[in-house]
């Protein structure tokens, strides 16, 4: 397996520190520093996500469509 | 292929617990886990796939088939996942009327890699007419 289960960790680790750090910062009363920490944490994962799923689709392109 | 299949059913095991953890928290990133759990399986069946595919070509080619017609058939398998992919993603995160415009364009793109192979074939069936064109 290119890539293994800790990929999924992380990613669900990083969804989990997001949604404590927003609920301390909310606590705290910084609403909007709350609300960038958790578009930082999005735009990792969305990172992340990205570049497996361009993997897979180059994968598709090589197996299935003959395009190198 | 036996430990295979227990690592892909534990590997999407472990994604859904997590998914449901997370959800109750950020639907966003249970939505980002999802998906990248739906691409991982996808590129570990992809290798034992890869053979597969290259046999039936193979076999394809000693017994004299058209080349184009085993590569247009295997496009229009990619065409399918690709789009049920993208559908199953969108109909995941709820957005159901984007997920039929998917699927829509998937058939429209399917329809138009078949229409070379239903020419040949409307060809060969008039050829095969007594006294037609």
């Amino acid at each position: 397996m290119a890539y293994d289960v800790n990929t999924i960790f992380q990613i669900a680790g990083i969804g989990i520190v997001v949604a404590m750090i927003h609920t301390v910062l909310k606590q705290m009363g910084k609403e909007d520093w709350a609300h960038w920490v958790t578009l930082i944490g999005f735009v990792v994962v969305l990172y992340m996500v990205a570049t497996i799923i361009d993997d897979l689709f180059q994968k598709i392109k090589s197996v299935f469509l003959f395009q190198g | 292929m036996v430990i295979e299949i227990v690592q892909v059913v534990g590997f999407g095991l472990i994604a859904t617990f997590l998914i449901m953890v997370i959800n109750e928290q950020k639907p966003v990133i249970a939505l980002a886990i999802a998906l990248v759990t739906g691409a991982m399986i996808f590129l570990f069946i992809m290798a034992p796939l890869q053979s597969a595919l290259e046999l039936i070509s193979t076999l394809s080619g000693q017994a004299g088939i058209n080349n184009m017609y085993i590569q247009t058939l295997l496009k229009i398998i990619g065409i399918a996942y690709l789009s049920e992919f993208g559908a199953h993603i969108a109909r995941d995160a709820d957005q159901e009327s984007i997920a039929s415009k998917i699927e829509l364009a998937g058939k429209m793109m399917i329809i138009m890699m078949a229409i070379p192979i239903f020419q040949v074939l409307i060809e060969t069936v008039l050829a095969l007419i007594p006294g037609g064109a």
